[in-house]
């Protein structure tokens, strides 16, 4: 076994296993934890591939924004998990079974695993030549070029995403008092104050 | 890319522009002031859109190097969901207005989930297929909980979101797995994998997962768990609109997928299509039964009609696929009517959607009882209406092909079904006599109602000519 096969079936073994803890961990919060472990695996996986670009990708985006930002929402959200778990608890042999059932349907299927003759010829056919252009470049020429419609596509899922979030939480308040800067600026001291010389014993 | 790539993608980029110009104009000026003209600004979009759509000329394009195609096929889907689209934004207006819902992002997210749709109808590509399913679902996911003050609307978002979210895992699952096997997302290469009239392992179990999750998208059992709730919950405008358009968008992927990248072996996804058909028009059935709420009672009703549609796929003709394609422009039609007039339903000024809300509606609005009257004969498939041609097609397309079996469940779900459809026009001329429901003014939902009610008579003597555009549809598909 040479170290790249050695690496990939540690990096493919952590990553599953860690997948598997994200949804049987106890804590939500070490869930999380196990998450980024499969994000990190899979970069290792990645970087197996030799697309280095997304494995940084997948350790700044995934790692770095979103996992934190997950485990932010997470200690932020005040739910029983356990009385969760009771719930599901309910339906778990139900769920096993057909879990079961679709692991050996996989099992199977894996087992007798073959692919098309042109299949390997044809993932080489769309992707620019590893040897000639390097990563960041060769996913330049699919997404902008190629792939431009998907991209776009991409862009317009972002953008309902933006009004959805918009739309479902945005509140105009018309009890709360906002800072008016240039309000703020005009406002004239002479205007706004007035001296008034009280004398003792008198009042005003 | 050349410039001839973009023109043969117009209508979708002229669509998305309108949606971010509209987005622009509605947050500069005036908020939702301005959301009513916008709507019926995007309902003129809309028709304008698919006008365009109808006078090109109906040869395949291939447009991105393969991605994305507009041809006859797509050209009546597209027309079929803009169509519709526009239908159901005008007549949700007068409600939206008296609910104090109308906001200006309404239209926009009823654009952009129609740019996902016409993409998902022209995909010739896995990754194109998911990005148009999911532009179209997301929007979906927004507009079902735009009653966000109501718990029952928030839930119905949040469950169609989750449940969706799986559908979409399924499909992408079953996509890696044909890719794993093809080492291609492109339905050509895909097809050009496949030798013999079987598929192999591989593919088929990527198909089954796609088809899953395609099945969620169409409400067909056993996926269908999701419907009646979040019909239910979802406003009445957005249940239209779910009811329409967005169903026509993944009946005709689900076409696409099955004859573009698996057509070479229609004996073994028709099984499985054949099996989802079966269950939707037997289940379908059965649930409306029991059904008090008009909202509940039509989720049902769509299931069980899907299953009819899909039937026609499941035949793996020409003619089947015709079947589909007329079957679900009458289903649009017959859908637009019946909801045009849960629209109008209103008791002291409040929406009201229970079936018993019906009664004696033949005294207090007679013409309104007789098109629904109509509406739900058709809808029944009582000849010689034409909801009844409508079923008689996929009957016989499915017949032709050999599923006898699948026909006769066909026909029993249909009788079943034919019980609660007059059961309906029961409360209508033979209920108790109550408070009558407000008859004051909202005559676009009306005309809207009546005009459904004429096609559904009219269109029997030669159902307006779309049947030539359905035969050049079904053409640019199968071959």
């Amino acid at each position: 076994m040479s170290v790249a096969d050695f690496a990939f079936y540690a990096f493919a073994i952590v990553a599953v296993v860690a997948g598997l803890l994200v949804v049987v961990a106890k804590n939500p919060v070490h869930s999380v934890l196990w998450l980024i472990l499969t994000f990190l695996s899979s970069a290792g996986l990645f970087v197996l591939l030799g697309a280095e670009f997304l494995a940084m990708l997948l350790m700044i985006v995934y790692v770095g924004a979103v996992a934190v930002l997950f485990l932010f929402v997470v200690m932020m959200l005040d739910i029983d998990f356990a009385e969760l778990k009771a719930e599901m608890a309910r339906y778990f042999p139900l769920a096993a079974v057909v879990g079961v059932v679709i692991l050996m349907q996989l099992t199977l299927l894996y087992g007798a695993w073959t692919q098309a003759e042109g299949a390997e010829g044809l993932r080489r056919a769309i992707a620019p030549d590893a040897v000639q252009v390097d990563n960041a470049r060769a996913l330049g020429l699919i997404i902008f070029d190629q792939y431009f419609i998907l991209f776009q596509l991409a862009g317009l899922v972002l953008l309902v995403a933006m009004i959805g979030a918009i739309v479902l939480t945005l509140r105009h308040r018309t009890d709360v008092k906002r800072q008016n800067v240039l309000q703020q600026m005009w406002r004239d001291p002479a205007k706004a104050m007035e001296l008034k010389d009280v004398k003792p014993g008198q009042g005003l | 890319m050349t410039s001839l790539d973009l023109s043969i993608a117009l209508p979708e980029i002229l669509l998305s522009l309108w949606a971010m110009v509209a987005l622009m104009a509605g947050a500069y000026f005036g908020k939702d002031r301005l959301a009513q003209a916008l709507t019926w600004a995007t309902v003129a979009v809309f028709v304008l859109l698919s006008i365009l759509i109808g006078v090109q000329e109906p040869v395949a394009q291939q447009a991105f190097g393969g991605l994305f195609v507009a041809d006859g096929f797509a050209r009546f889907a597209k027309m079929a969901i803009l169509l519709s689209g526009a239908a159901v934004l005008v007549m949700g207006m007068d409600y939206l207005e008296r609910t104090k819902m109308m906001k200006f992002e309404y239209p926009i997210l009823v654009s952009l989930a129609t740019v996902g749709m016409m993409v998902m109808v022209s995909a010739q590509d896995l990754i194109t297929l998911y990005m148009g399913l999911e532009l179209q679902s997301l929007a979906l996911y927004v507009l079902a909980a735009f009653r966000r003050d109501s718990v029952k609307a928030t839930e119905a978002g949040l469950k169609y979101f989750v449940l969706g979210a799986l559908a979409s895992g399924l499909l992408l699952y079953g996509a890696s797995l044909v890719y794993g096997y093809a080492g291609s997302t492109m339905f050509a290469d895909i097809a050009g994998t496949i030798h013999g009239d079987h598929l192999p392992v591989g593919l088929l179990m990527g198909l089954a997962f796609m088809l899953a999750g395609l099945a969620f998208k169409v409400s067909a059992v056993p996926f269908h768990m999701w419907t009646p709730d979040v019909y239910e919950g979802s406003p009445t405008p957005v249940t239209a609109f779910f009811a329409t358009a967005p169903k026509v968008a993944a009946m005709a992927l689900l076409a696409r997928v099955t004859f573009n990248a698996f057509g070479h072996a229609p004996g073994d996804w028709g099984q499985i299509v054949g099996l989802l058909a079966g269950l939707s028009m037997i289940v379908g059935a059965i649930g409306a039964l029991g059904q008090a709420n008009l909202k509940r009672l039509m989720a049902y009703s769509s299931i069980s009609h899907m299953g009819f549609a899909l039937l026609g796929v499941t035949a793996g003709s020409e003619a089947g696929v015709k079947a589909t394609m007329l079957y679900m422009a009458i289903y649009l039609t017959m859908s637009i009517g019946v909801f045009a007039f849960m629209l109008t339903m209103r008791r002291d000024g409040r929406p009201v959607q229970g079936i018993s809300d019906l009664n004696m509606l033949s005294k207090s609005q007679p013409r309104q009882a007789l098109a629904l009257l109509v509406l739900m004969f058709s809808l029944a498939g009582v000849p010689p209406l034409i909801g009844f041609w409508a079923k008689y097609a996929v009957l016989a397309a499915a017949i032709a092909s050999g599923y006898v079996v699948l026909a006769v469940v066909g026909v029993i779900g249909s009788v079943i079904g034919a019980f609660y459809y007059l059961r309906l026009v029961y409360f209508m001329y033979f209920g108790t006599e109550t408070d009558p429901l407000d008859d004051d003014g909202v005559p676009a939902q009306r005309w809207m109602t009546l005009a459904a009610a004429l096609i559904t008579v009219l269109g029997v003597v030669n159902l307006f000519g779309i049947e030539g555009a359905a035969t050049m549809a079904a053409q640019a598909l199968v071959h």
